[in-house]
């Protein structure tokens, strides 16, 4: 991804959203990673009807197509469901600030060039305040690892790996493979008793 | 060096040392699902790469099958089943599938087919996979990319977490089992208080735990957000690994002067049992109190706070033995094990379900279901009024399957999750233990295990 996302930022202030919330099961009975941007926080945005719900924030015009996510504190607890990045991937939400995110949801945002930038708890809700009123401009830049809008800057917590790692959108596993002489000779050292072999 | 029993499990699987801090990580065993794995088996196939060692691979149908044996999977299902039945029999992988006796929930599964020892990693696309630690393992959830990358390289790319420890010491009181341990330590850490951290359980009280009790705490210790969960290895993790790998186990443990990032105490006395009132696991309270006020009062929490109420329909100040159910789910990979079923089969014998609920028992396996079948648990679940299901899934704890509850219906379930929307679009969870879940399941309204237990003077 670019080191800059610089975009319309939104406010989901709640604590603890969990995976479930943010891309809830009936979408996950498919085989393919495509389709998932209507799936997500799909619950919230629609009634059982279907109908639209005007008060959810992501259907209020003030917050309309935001590309940046403003959240709650433990952001993506619960599910390890991979589906919930690609939704928000698909949704147009390239960056998500907040205090805390949970690991595999972490994890998750990193493989697939989500950044999620974890700031301090003052000033997300700085940050949170700045948008009340309606969407606004914020960057968040990888490369300073900060977060900035109006006046203000907030500092990222990332580590070096996640960061350089979102910059320069490497292939894991063939990078991995590189290594592979190294697995071989790790696995021939390996006691016995470790050395499963699942039964057919 | 004085090292954590994590920092051990660690260092003995480090294949190689990577930029910035991070390492990979060699994965002993991998499980799958029919869910997060089909994506993962699509990235080979672009990729044009094969799977590393298949036999270090499980997979499993679990999350999506109906549990009653006469129910046809629908379409959706059956994609997703048929799917990892190719994905598997492209790549030489071991699955235990419907209609297999070894199939059931993964994390029951594994454990009862002698697949996990002390000192192993395990890896699998669920984030109940923290189970492991029970046998001193290290066992931690994954996103579907990471499934490719361990299926291709038999590793994952990792950093190391921060070491917590929570020590619970004396005797637990009648009626208080793993479950009440382990909600009453998410109470109190919080929902994402492990964030970063592996947390190893110590103490006596946990000592003195079976292998079940100890999956239980293990399983459930992702909602405080513990990436991996751990406890010493003993001769009761010892006599609970199966199969070859039993005769070649190694003792894990920290060393006694191991240094901890985080210590969290807790006196096992102060322990009674516990129901979750709201929407995210550390909202629980005894069952003898009421839905509680707000205890840090700052706007977010009470939003929080107020949106938790408004969805569970509930008040403070309600006592949580006036609510009524309509629902009871026993089930899960939290507690659906032999000894959970005992435990709620205590409390159910001969005694019935209240009228106009609906309680279901779901075994982990069905090896579980055969055993509970040769005790004769399954007549006790069903003269109660209990529908005891053949096939065993995950059923009515994330409601993938066609156990779903309907908008408002109340659930007493013996699950890990009361997640919004959890067990069906606007479905209300209460979490406790299998055996409270039979309480209610009897009373129609959550009700305290130990008025049964009382009974019988245990």
């Amino acid at each position: 991804m670019p080191s800059m996302v610089k975009g319309l930022a939104a406010p989901f202030p709640l604590s603890n959203v969990d995976t479930d919330v943010i891309m809830p099961k009936r979408f996950l009975r498919t085989i393919t990673r495509e389709g998932l941007a209507d799936g997500v926080m799909a619950d919230l945005r629609f009634n059982a009807e279907g109908e639209v719900r005007p008060e959810f924030f992501l259907n209020r015009i003030e917050y309309a197509n935001p590309s940046i996510l403003v959240v709650g504190d433990n952001f993506g607890c619960g599910s390890s469901r991979e589906h919930a990045v690609w939704g928000l991937k698909q949704l147009g939400i390239q960056a998500i600030v907040g205090t805390s995110f949970a690991g595999i949801f972490y994890d998750n945002a990193r493989k697939n060039v989500l950044a999620l930038a974890g700031i301090e708890p003052e000033l997300r809700d700085a940050l949170l305040k700045h948008l009340e009123q309606g969407a606004q401009t914020v960057t968040v830049d990888l490369e300073a690892k900060t977060v900035v809008w109006g006046e203000q800057a907030a500092p990222i917590a990332m580590d070096a790996a996640t960061q350089q790692s979102l910059i320069s959108e490497r292939d894991d596993v063939s990078d991995t493979l590189r290594f592979s002489e190294q697995i071989k000779t790790f696995e021939q050292k390996q006691p016995a008793a470790l050395r499963v072999k699942v039964p057919t | 060096m004085s090292r954590t029993l994590y920092d051990k499990l660690v260092d003995s699987h480090k294949v190689q040392d990577l930029p910035d801090g991070e390492m990979l990580l060699y994965v002993d065993l991998h499980v799958m699902n029919e869910y997060t794995s089909p994506q993962a088996f699509s990235g080979l196939d672009e990729k044009g790469l094969s799977v590393w060692r298949p036999e270090a691979h499980l997979a499993v149908v679990d999350h999506v099958n109906a549990t009653r044996s006469s129910v046809a999977p629908d379409a959706e299902s059956k994609l997703l089943i048929d799917n990892l039945s190719n994905n598997c029999k492209r790549h030489q992988i071991a699955l235990y599938g419907l209609g297999d006796p070894r199939q059931g929930i993964e994390h029951v599964v594994v454990p009862e087919q002698g697949l996990v020892a002390p000192g192993m990693v395990i890896a699998c696309g669920d984030s109940h996979t923290t189970t492991y630690g029970a046998f001193g393992a290290l066992g931690f959830g994954i996103g579907t990319s990471e499934v490719e990358h361990v299926l291709a390289t038999q590793t994952i790319r990792y950093r190391r977490m921060k070491n917590m420890r929570v020590n619970i010491n004396g005797a637990l009181a009648p009626g208080v089992g793993a479950k009440d341990i382990i909600m009453k330590v998410v109470q109190l850490v919080g929902a994402g208080g492990a964030n970063g951290y592996a947390v190893e359980f110590a103490g006596d009280t946990i000592r003195a735990q079976s292998i079940t009790g100890r999956m239980t705490i293990c399983n459930m210790a992702v909602e405080l957000g513990a990436r991996a969960a751990l406890i010493a290895s003993d001769e009761v993790s010892k006599a609970a690994v199966k199969g070859d790998i039993a005769n070649t186990v190694a003792v894990w443990e920290s060393d006694s002067d191991a240094q901890f990032d985080r210590e969290v105490d807790l006196a096992a006395g102060d322990i009674a049992p516990l129901v979750s009132w709201g929407t995210s696991p550390d909202q629980s309270v005894a069952v003898n109190e009421c839905v509680p006020e707000i205890d840090t009062p700052t706007p977010k929490a009470q939003e929080s706070h107020a949106r938790a109420l408004q969805y569970m329909g509930l008040s403070v100040g309600t006592q949580l033995t006036e609510i009524a159910i309509d629902r009871a789910f026993i089930g899960s990979c939290t507690n659906s094990r032999i000894e959970d079923l005992r435990a709620a089969a205590k409390v159910l014998k001969g005694r019935k379900v209240a009228e106009g609920i609906t309680a279901i028992v779901v075994p982990g396996s069905n090896l579980t279901r055969m055993i509970a079948e040769s005790e004769g648990l399954d007549k006790v679940f069903r003269e109660a009024g209990f529908d005891w299901r053949e096939q065993s899934g995950c059923s009515m704890c994330l409601a993938m399957n066609d156990d779903i509850a309907m908008d408002g219906e109340r659930v007493a379930s013996s699950t890990n999750r009361n997640f919004e929307g959890r067990q069906g679009r606007g479905a209300r969870t209460h979490l406790m233990s299998p055996a409270m879940v039979a309480a209610a399941a009897i009373k129609g309204r959550i009700a305290d295990v130990r008025e049964y237990l009382n009974e019988e003077g245990s």
